[in-house]
């Protein structure tokens, strides 16, 4: 793989965004232009309606943009597929299936009998079975394997949603909010999970957070939205605290505290009249 | 205020219970495993005699009102029939639903056949006519429901025809199928269509976009979206629907059997109306409503069973 491949993994120029509204059409992105470097961890942070959730959709595939393009692994974003995998924000299980059920579902499509038309052979139901046992055994769920979403905590419906992203062995790991709906011990806990992961994987992650400390902690590049209507990338900040991190020696590490402020002096100085345009 | 009377003996087992849990499950007790069963015997005897009155007392609020209000319906009934306008009276009735019911499967030929007769050839016509509504107007629900274009295709047409009344189509039946059974089916089928189609159209419309999106990032087969999503989460709307239906086509056949004749509980009604006998009237009336109440809480048994908790909320 070349190097330019391998720094501009994903590359989005020139996307802009616009939904038909009632009122006509309403910008919500401009201008972005960015490239994430396979192997990298970015975090996309800003306040609440800056379309942080707009952007990740558009490298999911979920929705095209109105102008602009997106590659991945220099092929066009065309729709969402198994090779760019999502961590929804409300987990997304289908709560009529177990845990392992949920999982097998997208190793089932990605490794079985439907999924390996380019060459690789499809493989059997032990291997597949296997795979999602993994999966589950990454997250710590063996033993919840065989309940149903309706059975187990919010913390834990998120990780078999994150067992279910890693199963499908993504190209890129996109996660909405993963952790938005936690508390904030299982947050801190399923955050360290998550860097342990990736650290093992060596995955391409893309994340929505609106958590200062969670972006300082998992990312190599935190990009900071500017507020919406018509966001737009107004900073993108490089962390570079060497890895593996640990929350608790970060504490108080000048290097964290300092790119924590380089966050939150741009959310709470420069992009801080949120609610001046709402009103 | 009630229940805290029962507070303390309640607690009191509760706490025994909990030792006594506590006992079994810590292995590394021995010593305590052997008195566990004891003290677990003993924590169940105050349990049951503590509950035993506050259960009572539920069951009694339970029971009470329903029972007031049959008897409200005895009451009014019994005003009525007292101004002599040839209603009988409760008492009567009850003695006639008693020989009636005392040989519910006697057959004497087409026009005289025992109530039981009635109502299962009455089933029989709705089980055929809405088993035949149901295999049409489920798969349609789900094509509605799935594509625009189907939707905005069929929605005129079911707004036209779901207003109108069963009995209107009675006579269709009869032209075309030149019978009066297949006529009684046919209506059943066309006045139970229209609610299994709705609600399975709406209830595809309505898998939340979450459990698509799902779909979409894992690019799930359409057969696999059908089984693995679609279906699942439609089948709660799809049981309203059946359950609806099932109620329309109860309705109908009393209405249809009228017109129709042969046997069955709505025919009956008619015939013993022309026998002016209105005893039997009466208590068909109470058996049409107590087998449409079996079929609602057996259909309603069915949904709560096939409903999951994060599909209600």
């Amino acid at each position: 793989m070349n190097d330019h491949l391998t720094s501009k993994y994903i590359a989005i120029s020139g996307v802009e965004q616009t939904f038909k509204t009632a009122k006509g059409p309403f910008v919500a992105l401009r201008d972005i232009n960015l490239s994430v470097a396979k192997g990298e961890f970015v975090t996309l942070i800003g306040h609440s309606g800056c379309g942080k959730s707009t952007l990740l959709n558009l490298i999911a595939g979920l929705t095209t943009p109105t102008q602009g393009t997106l590659l991945c692994a220099n092929r066009e974003i065309a729709g969402p597929g198994p090779e760019r995998a999502v961590v929804f924000q409300n987990h997304s299980l289908l709560p009529w299936l177990t845990c392992f059920e949920n999982v097998y579902l997208a190793v089932e499509r990605v490794f079985g009998a439907s999924g390996r038309v380019n060459g690789m052979p499809a493989e059997n139901k032990a291997q597949l079975r296997a795979r999602t046992d993994a999966a589950l055994a990454l997250v710590g769920l063996t033993p919840a394997a065989q309940k149903r979403p309706g059975e187990i905590s919010g913390g834990m419906k998120q990780r078999v949603g994150i067992a279910r992203a890693l199963s499908m062995e993504p190209k890129v790991l996109l996660m909405d909010e993963p952790f938005g709906a936690l508390d904030a011990l299982t947050r801190a806990k399923l955050q360290d999970e998550l860097l342990d992961i990736v650290a093992r994987t060596h995955s391409t992650v893309v994340m929505v957070t609106h958590d200062v400390d969670e972006a300082v902690l998992l990312s190599d590049r935190i990009v900071m939205l500017t507020n919406g209507p018509a966001a737009t990338i107004g900073e993108v900040l490089t962390v570079n605290l060497p890895r593996p991190r640990s929350r608790v020696t970060l504490a108080e590490d000048p290097q964290y505290l300092q790119a924590r402020k380089g966050v939150i002096d741009f959310l709470y100085t420069r992009q801080s009249h949120v609610e001046k345009l709402a009103a | 205020m009630v229940s805290a009377v029962f507070h303390s003996p309640l607690d009191a087992s509760i706490a025994a219970k909990a030792a006594a849990q506590a006992a079994l499950s810590s292995p590394s007790a021995a010593p305590l495993k052997v008195a566990a069963p004891a003290a677990n015997a003993s924590a169940v005897a105050p349990v049951v005699s503590a509950r035993q009155p506050f259960d009572w007392r539920a069951l009694w609020l339970r029971i009470v009102p329903p029972v007031l209000g049959i008897a409200l319906l005895v009451l009014v009934w019994a005003l009525v029939a007292s101004k002599g306008n040839g209603i009988p009276t409760p008492a009567e009735t009850f003695k006639q639903a008693i020989t009636i019911f005392s040989d519910p499967f006697y057959s004497n030929g087409p026009n005289d056949q025992g109530v039981g007769w009635n109502v299962l050839s009455s089933l029989q016509r709705v089980a055929m006519g809405f088993g035949m509504a149901a295999l049409v107007g489920i798969p349609l629900g789900f094509l509605i429901g799935r594509f625009t274009f189907l939707s905005r295709m069929f929605n005129p047409l079911i707004s036209l025809l779901r207003p109108v009344s069963p009995l209107a189509w009675l006579p269709i039946g009869l032209l075309v199928f030149k019978g009066a059974n297949p006529a009684a089916i046919w209506t059943i089928f066309i006045c139970s269509i229209w609610p299994m189609v709705i609600n399975t159209a709406v209830g595809v419309q309505r898998v939340p976009s979450d459990y698509m999106n799902v779909a979409r990032v894992l690019n799930l087969s359409e057969w696999k979206i059908i089984t693995k999503i679609l279906f699942p989460a439609v089948l709660p709307y799809m049981l309203t629907g059946v359950r609806l239906a099932v109620g329309t086509a109860w309705l109908v056949i009393v209405a249809a059997e009228m017109l129709t004749g042969g046997v069955g509980i709505g025919f009956w009604v008619w015939d013993e109306w022309n026998n002016l006998n209105v005893k039997n009237i009466i208590i068909a009336i109470f058996v049409i409503g107590i087998v449409g109440l079996v079929l609602e809480a057996a259909l309603i048994k069915l949904a709560t069973a096939f409903t999951f908790e994060e599909v209600k909320a």
